[in-house]
């Protein structure tokens, strides 16, 4: 029997899984992260340019799909944080516009502003770009400062309307800093660096696997250590400080409280859910360890990246199902986000789990595409060769 | 109030700002993968490398202008939840559905087929390259649907119905939100316009290149191509705009009345040409198809909307009454809700301080409309020119047409600027028709939040179209066709 809270938990997960290919995808942030370190030569910044250059819309693409999806069944976190950390979501966004341009610009005659500064967009939306996300999605756990009263879009309820003078706002920042104050939470910045660590480790054995150039691979392989060590501590970290605290709690009333261990209890409760996460835990170490100990293994991107997907997805999961307040606000217990509380209606929810039946589809062309994309290596005779190139 | 004016303001203006480069961008990207598409169905077929060659040219221009409209659409996108978040509440349970599924049926089409199509002319068998470029093209045009179903649904809201206890309108029937009227009208509008922009775009450049002679069999054969693609769309665009004004006199009377200047309505209403020449009894026809048909002008309308801002009141009251009494005293909520029901759809006018609020800036909305049609004439003139010398089969176009072909560019991108203004200036102060005017939809933000994103995005587009222009023009000085 498809209920409505069966729809909730369903858009909850396509959400997640959106989430966790994103974080999957944004090896091309990692990479580009590292376009003048990992490249010493032209050729080989050329080689990594053009290999993350040719899968950077689905990046884009899921972080648009992302932020449609979570709009259509979730309006209330759209309205909520987007509308309230302001800045958080507009330096997202404006790193991203920079990559999108970068592509296609910094090698052509009469760019304007010149081939490196170009590129150095390209870093720019490599680092902050995956830190800013994971800094972003950190607040699912440690809570954000808003305050929610439906009731005042007609007035009553009231809401004060900051400098503007006014009432009629359903969601609001209950400080001045609109998303910045997430940067006073140092575990949001520890989730920022796991994302950012983790989309480097990614790009690296992107990057390893899709270009057939010896240099790259075997200084992609000593990077992969230090990198792969900075994402494992950081991630660990995170997930310790997660399973070890309290969590936000939602009783059959919608009543939200504190409860100890309320993350632990999720995985605890949620034996899939656990046994995806040690799954894709298993398979990332796997992808990263055998491809340090390997001399001629160059396919870790694939167990990482489907490990990252797992992991993520999981991870997400133990923020908002079980009972558990997804979007927390530390302003005001009662105006944080749950399933119930934030989700469109039945029949939307409905309608729209019938577009989802479409994603497999979607993804099948994905996959034949990629494959034609990427049957032969990059290398840099196609780059002299190919008159289509960054 | 002076700051919530200034919210407002700028949060009206970052929105705009965003949308107006996007649609500088994305009629190029739609115009020319049509007619990509069909240079290179014509390699296909007629196995002619010739137009492999030039298929390859205009796709290279495709890609210059591609990347910059993608990333303008992410801001947009997001800018519905960061700028108007109570709009984003108030109906993201009907306006979040377009945008999810333009995501995963539109986009991801686009992401996977484009990049085919640029990197896989060695990789791919012709047919597979032409089914590539064809689906790009499919994926941006789908996309153009369900934003365009999204931003029908904001001018003529059906389909849903408010729910007092969540506060927000909620969808009851998808294929009235999908499929009704305006939406499909809209979207043959914007997509023919923007395949009108492709072709003249063409036609420009091709005139550049007859005038420098250089290139000229590609030139010639391009032009061929895009005239005829440039007056077929045209008519469409003439046919769905006409269509669009009956339903803007049903819909949006207002705007209507603001396009034409009209203070005063009645039968046999006249067009302004411009102000002081009138033809009698044309908006009549244009707006009902009835030389007799009644159009209401600005004054008419204010008064109509009096009426309505105390229905809008009395729903506002009705409203808050039910949420003082929904959770004690359910009798009382039920009679509450009983009477909210009875004033709903006039829930927005409640919002409204006074009449003169209803009226959208006129001085704007009228110019918009006449650059737009007067820009979309002055085309249709010059294309039919081209196609007359053609039909005639002169050896060479006469320079002066050339010239008007080459400045033909700017003048299609000021018509589809135009029209923009015309579709969303004209429905101010709605942000939904009707139902939440723009004071009603913002984010709690200080207006100094707003001001420097404004500035930066309008720094960032403004630093990237001057490159793109200027990569654009060295693209195509350089191109030596074989």
């Amino acid at each position: 029997m498809i209920t409505y809270t069966f729809l909730q938990h369903y858009w909850c997960f396509l959400v997640c899984l959106l989430a966790g290919l994103l974080v999957f995808l944004m090896f091309v942030q990692g990479a580009n992260s590292l376009i003048f370190s990992l490249g010493r030569t032209e050729d080989e910044r050329q080689l990594i340019i053009n290999s993350t250059g040719r899968k950077w819309e689905y990046t884009f693409t899921t972080l648009v799909t992302f932020g449609g999806a979570f709009f259509a069944s979730f309006p209330l976190f759209y309205s909520t944080s987007f509308g309230g950390a302001y800045w958080v979501w507009m330096l997202i966004l404006a790193s991203f516009v920079l990559q999108a341009v970068a592509y296609e610009y910094q090698s052509k005659p009469g760019n304007t502003l010149g081939r490196d500064t170009y590129r150095w967009f390209l870093v720019i939306n490599g680092f902050f770009g995956p830190f800013l996300v994971g800094a972003a999605v950190a607040t699912f756990y440690t809570g954000a400062a808003f305050l929610v009263s439906k009731g005042a879009i007609g007035g009553v309820e009231a809401a004060s309307l900051g400098d503007a003078g006014g009432g009629l706002v359903i969601s609001r920042w209950a400080n001045a800093w609109h998303g910045l104050d997430a940067l006073a939470n140092p575990w949001n910045w520890v989730l920022g660096f796991a994302v950012f660590f983790l989309a480097r480790t990614l790009g690296i054995l992107y990057v390893m696997n899709n270009v057939e150039e010896d240099n790259l691979r075997s200084r992609g392989s000593v990077r992969l250590i230090g990198t792969a060590g900075l994402f494992v501590l950081f991630f660990l970290a995170f997930l310790f400080h997660v399973l070890t605290k309290e969590g936000f709690a939602v009783a059959a009333d919608g009543t939200v409280s504190m409860e100890p261990y309320k993350y632990l209890h999720n995985l605890l409760d949620m034996w899939y859910v656990a046994a995806a996460f040690v799954l894709g835990v298993v398979l990332v170490l796997y992808g990263i360890i055998r491809t340090i100990i390997s001399k001629t293994y160059v396919g870790g991107i694939w167990p990482a990246g489907i490990g990252t997907v797992l992991t993520v997805t999981a991870l997400l999961l133990l923020a908002a199902w079980n009972g558990t307040a997804y979007y927390p606000s530390t302003a005001d217990l009662q105006s944080s986000l749950t399933l119930q509380n934030s989700c469109s209606s039945e029949f939307t929810l409905r309608t729209m789990a019938w577009v989802s039946l479409i994603i497999p589809f979607v993804l099948a062309y994905i996959f034949f595409a990629w494959r034609a994309i990427d049957k032969k290596k990059l290398t840099k005779e196609e780059l002299t060769t190919d008159d289509h190139k960054y | 109030m002076v700051l919530l004016e200034s919210l407002i303001g700028w949060s009206r203006a970052q929105f705009a700002l965003t949308a107006a480069y996007h649609w500088l961008f994305v009629p190029l990207t739609l115009g020319l993968a049509l007619i990509m598409g069909i240079m290179e169905t014509l390699y296909v077929t007629k196995k002619d490398d010739f137009w492999r060659g030039t298929a390859k040219f205009w796709q290279k221009l495709f890609g210059i202008n591609f990347a910059i409209g993608v990333a303008t659409g992410l801001i947009l996108e997001f800018e519905f939840g960061t700028n108007w978040s109570n709009y984003s509440w108030f109906v993201g349970d009907i306006f979040g559905a377009p945008l999810a599924i333009e995501g995963i049926v539109a986009f991801f089409l686009e992401a996977t087929f484009l990049p085919l199509m640029f990197f896989g002319w060695k990789k791919l068998s012709p047919k597979w390259h032409l089914a590539a470029t064809w689906l790009g093209g499919l994926g941006a045009t789908i996309s153009a649907w369900w934003i365009l179903v999204a931003n029908a649904w904001m001018q003529h809201p059906v389909g849903m119905a408010f729910n007092p206890v969540t506060v927000r309108n909620e969808m009851v029937s998808f294929a009235d939100v999908a499929l009704q009227g305006m939406a499909v009208t809209k979207f043959l509008h914007t997509v023919s316009s923007a395949w009108m922009t492709g072709a003249v775009f063409v036609v420009g450049v091709c005139c550049w290149y007859l005038l420098r002679k250089r290139n000229e069999e590609m030139a010639r054969r391009s032009l061929r191509i895009a005239v005829i693609v440039g007056i077929a769309s045209t008519f469409i665009v003439m046919g769905t705009g006409d269509r669009s004004g009956v339903e803007i006199a049903k819909h949006q009377p207002m705007k209507l009345a603001a396009a034409e200047g009209l203070m005063d309505g009645g039968t046999q209403a006249p067009f302004s040409i411009v102000p002081g020449i009138e033809v009698p009894g044309v908006l009549s026809i244009l707006a009902t198809h009835d030389l007799n048909g009644y159009v209401p002008g600005i004054n008419d309308l204010k008064r109509e909307g009096e009426a309505k801002m105390a229905r809008g009141r009395q729903a506002l009251e009705d409203f808050r009454l039910f949420r003082e009494t929904m959770d004690t005293d359910s009798a009382a909520a039920a009679v509450h809700a009983q009477k909210l029901a009875e004033n709903v759809e006039f829930f927005g006018y409640g919002h409204i301080e006074n009449a003169d609020q209803l009226v959208p800036p006129v001085p704007i909305v009228f110019w918009a409309f006449r650059v737009m049609v007067g820009a979309g004439g002055l085309l249709l003139l010059v294309l039919l020119l081209f196609l007359w010398f053609e039909w005639k089969r002169k050896e060479e176009f006469p320079k002066w047409l050339l010239h008007a072909g080459l400045w033909s560019i700017p003048l299609v991108y000021i018509a589809g600027q135009a029209g923009w203004a015309v579709a969303e200036v004209g429905r101010q102060p709605w942000i939904i028709q009707d139902l939440m005017p723009v004071n009603a939809a913002i984010s709690e933000l200080p207006s100094s939040n707003v001001i420097v994103t404004f500035f930066l995005f309008l720094l960032i587009f403004t630093a990237l179209l001057i490159a793109e222009i200027k990569i654009m023009c060295k693209a195509i000085k350089n191109h030596e066709a074989l």
